[in-house]
């Protein structure tokens, strides 16, 4: 959906001098499939996923949700389609897939990616980031050391933002009453930007942001992390 | 009902909630309510997450009572043998119930049979799940709630909104109305003046309950857990209420779910360390009562015990959904829980709430209503509960596995609309090419609508989306096009 978050990865692994390959094949993690119940349907994406990814040695994704369904469901649903060759691979694969901050912070050891970003930025942590994938505080390490940046506590950060995937369709009155309390933390900051590393989340709340004439941008992290005195890579 | 006065206040049925998101949307609208929620739930999360903090061996605790309750589902058969014959030797009377219309007649009768018409009770979830208190109303007897919570609930013709505060979504000043108008109908009244000052209302409940206390003959309880070794009945409570139940009248009857066997005494002591700081953030409760059989003159002379199933066995059976059984009633998921604490207790439509009632109750009932359906789709999947579970359900895991219940028995029948929407998306999402041509499609609407945010319409679900939220444009460039463009020899 948002072309800048995965172009701004590719931009910083390069920076970091990483080598990356995009094979075309890739498409999704299938966790809305997953996530409403319809295993057979999302089967497909496990088999595309590892048929992609096969041959390397890391897996980057910029979005602890997916990641987390990469490590958490792609071998389960393998499993409970009595595939045990696709299980196994599902398993391997997911070992090697890492959520961008992650990959920085245990892979190449930095949390100081030479960044610039001199602007005023709260943080939420994704739930799926957060408690799935479990990255714990590695986007904070990551965020401190951006030059220029103004990072301020979000209240209640550990709070869902109401999104859920198919959460937000089906039990829309719910989720727009979850988003706006979140909005209302984030405006609470005076932040000029919020920064997450799921876009869907962004997506939520920046909806009601915007709904709402905050003049509050979301941003990914690696849109943040991706940018340096020489090139800013926010639009 | 008959035509002849009620005894004790009428309650609403559960039946007549709708599925959840649309209960959920008319409980949104209770401005006091949310208010209270917030409150409550922020104040007892925050306790829970101090008495946590103070025990360094808290997670090899929580692994320890998820091995155990483990251990018992997996020999339950055993345990539930064993326990039978230590009570019945310690001189308990135990009775087998399937269902809880079976668990309801067995109560009835004993009661029948001692000759009372009214009964005094501590609060007990169980007897929530079958509806115990509107069967003995309509046999005849009335049944007295004694928790200060389930007195308001009750006297408020109310529902319980929470497993361990039901009168969570209630403030003082409606709790001062309820006193004032209710109690003076069902026994002694509340003082004139009644103000609503908490030591005030608790002296009014005092008061009120103890008339009951002095007269009952006969106590109902639930139990929260029976240790197999001993058949020690084990009762936990906060407010002394349960202990004058327990002391007073000369028969109990407990209503135990099967799962709550333990298999020795040494297994409380995890129990006892977890379950109070999971629930209200204390370090023990203020009462621990253990019952092994008849003591002459102390306490119950005639000691019944209904072994209940209705529907533990199937959820048992079920090797993705059982690990429900652990739970121990704590409520810590519900006041970590974004989405209850938003819409209270019930709109889950039972009287087990939050996420527990989420994954408990269509286990227990079956998917066949609409509610039991809408119920695994009740939570955003954060996993805020997995993370306080004193036993280590795993929330999320269940909730999707219902979900893939779900999604089959919708389309068992016939095809789905959703069905429909997935195996499309199973479609473009199982080749990039299928999702370069899906993404051509959304590149021409966002060349259409160029960089502006997409404000309120009507379309088909995203109208939904749209009635609070803007969103921005599909983009003009997909990434496919930019690493075509830009690194395309690589």
């Amino acid at each position: 959906m948002k072309p800048s978050i995965p172009i701004a990865t590719v931009k910083l692994l390069e920076r970091l001098g990483c080598t990356v390959s995009y094979p075309e094949k890739q498409t999704c993690c299938g966790q809305i499939m997953t996530n409403t119940g319809y295993y057979k349907e999302a089967l497909p994406t496990v088999r595309n996923y590892v048929d992609s990814f096969e041959d390397y040695d890391y897996i980057v994704g910029p979005s602890g949700s997916c990641v987390g369904s990469v490590r958490e469901q792609h071998a389960m649903l393998a499993h409970r389609a009595g595939d045990g060759g696709l299980e196994e691979a599902a398993t391997a694969v997911a070992g090697r897939t890492y959520e961008l901050t992650e990959f920085l912070v245990d892979v190449l050891g930095v949390t100081d990616v030479g960044a610039y970003f001199p602007h005023r930025v709260t943080y939420h942590p994704t739930c799926h980031s957060m408690r799935i994938t479990k990255v714990g505080d590695r986007p904070l390490q990551l965020l401190r050391a951006v030059r220029g940046i103004d990072l301020v506590e979000l209240p209640m950060a550990d709070q869902c933002c109401g999104f859920g995937g198919t959460f937000s369709v089906k039990n829309p009155d719910v989720s727009i009453a979850m988003a706006s309390d979140k909005a209302r933390h984030v405006r609470s900051t005076d932040a000029e930007y919020l920064v997450a590393g799921d876009q869907a989340c962004l997506m939520n709340i920046g909806g009601i942001l915007h709904r709402q004439r905050s003049g509050i941008h979301t941003i990914h992290i690696a849109e943040i992390l991706a940018s340096t005195e020489k090139e800013v890579s926010v639009a | 009902m008959s035509t002849r006065e009620r005894l004790t206040p009428e309650p609403p049925s559960w039946l007549g909630i709708p599925p959840f998101p649309e209960a959920a949307k008319a409980e949104l609208g209770k401005a006091q309510q949310r208010k209270n929620l917030r409150h409550a739930t922020a104040t007892i999360r925050t306790k829970r997450a101090i008495r946590a903090a103070e025990v360094d061996n808290w997670e090899e605790l929580r692994t320890a009572a998820a091995q155990i309750k483990d251990r018992v589902g997996r020999h339950l058969d055993h345990y539930l043998v064993q326990a039978e014959k230590a009570m019945t030797e310690a001189g308990i009377t135990v009775h087998w119930a399937r269902d809880g219309d079976e668990a309801n007649r067995i109560v009835g009768e004993i009661a029948k049979a001692k000759g009372v018409d009214e009964v005094v009770k501590i609060k007990s979830m169980v007897t929530q799940e079958t509806d115990l208190n509107e069967h003995l109303e309509e046999i005849g007897i009335a049944a007295w709630e004694t928790d200060l919570a389930e007195l308001i609930v009750q006297l408020g013709h109310d529902l319980p909104s929470h497993i361990l505060v039901p009168a969570i979504h209630r403030n003082r000043s409606e709790e001062r109305e309820i006193f004032t108008t209710e109690m003076g109908r069902y026994g002694t009244p509340a003082p004139e003046g009644l103000s609503d000052e908490p030591a005030e209302l608790a002296a009014a409940a005092r008061t009120h309950l103890r008339e009951k206390f002095l007269r009952a003959k006969m106590a109902i309880s639930g139990g929260n857990f029976i240790v197999a070794e001993t058949g020690t009945l084990v009762i936990v409570e906060s407010e002394g209420n349960g202990r004058m139940c327990l002391t007073l009248p000369e028969t109990l009857v407990s209503v135990v779910g099967i799962e709550k066997i333990l298999p020795t005494v040494e297994d409380l002591e995890v129990f006892l360390k977890l379950l109070p700081r999971s629930s209200t953030g204390e370090r023990m409760n203020p009462y621990n009562s253990f019952w092994t059989g008849v003591t002459p003159g102390d306490g119950p002379q005639d000691l019944h015990v209904v072994l209940l199933d209705n529907g533990r066995t199937n959820v048992l059976a079920d090797p993705e959904g059982r690990a429900t059984l652990r739970c121990i009633r704590c409520s810590a998921c519900l006041n970590i829980c974004p989405v209850y604490e938003r819409v209270g207790g019930h709109a889950y439509g039972s009287p087990y709430p939050g996420p527990i009632g989420a994954i408990l109750g269509p286990q227990l009932r079956g998917l066949d209503e609409a509610r039991d359906r809408a119920l695994p789709y009740a939570s955003t999947l954060c996993g805020a509960c997995n993370e306080v579970c004193p036993v280590k359900i795993p929330f999320t895991d269940i909730l999707v596995h219902l979900r893939h219940k779900v999604a089959e028995y919708k389309t068992s029948k016939h095809p789905t609309v959703e069905q429909g929407l997935m195996k499309g998306a199973g479609w473009v999402m199982s080749d990039g090419r299928h999702l370069a041509l899906a993404q051509r499609a959304s590149r021409t609407a966002g060349l259409l609508v160029k960089g502006r945010w997409l404000g309120p319409m009507p379309i088909p679900l995203a109208g939904r989306w749209l009635q609070a939220r803007d969103v921005e444009a599909p983009p003009t460039e997909t990434f496919r096009q930019w690493w075509k463009k830009n690194r395309g020899d690589k």
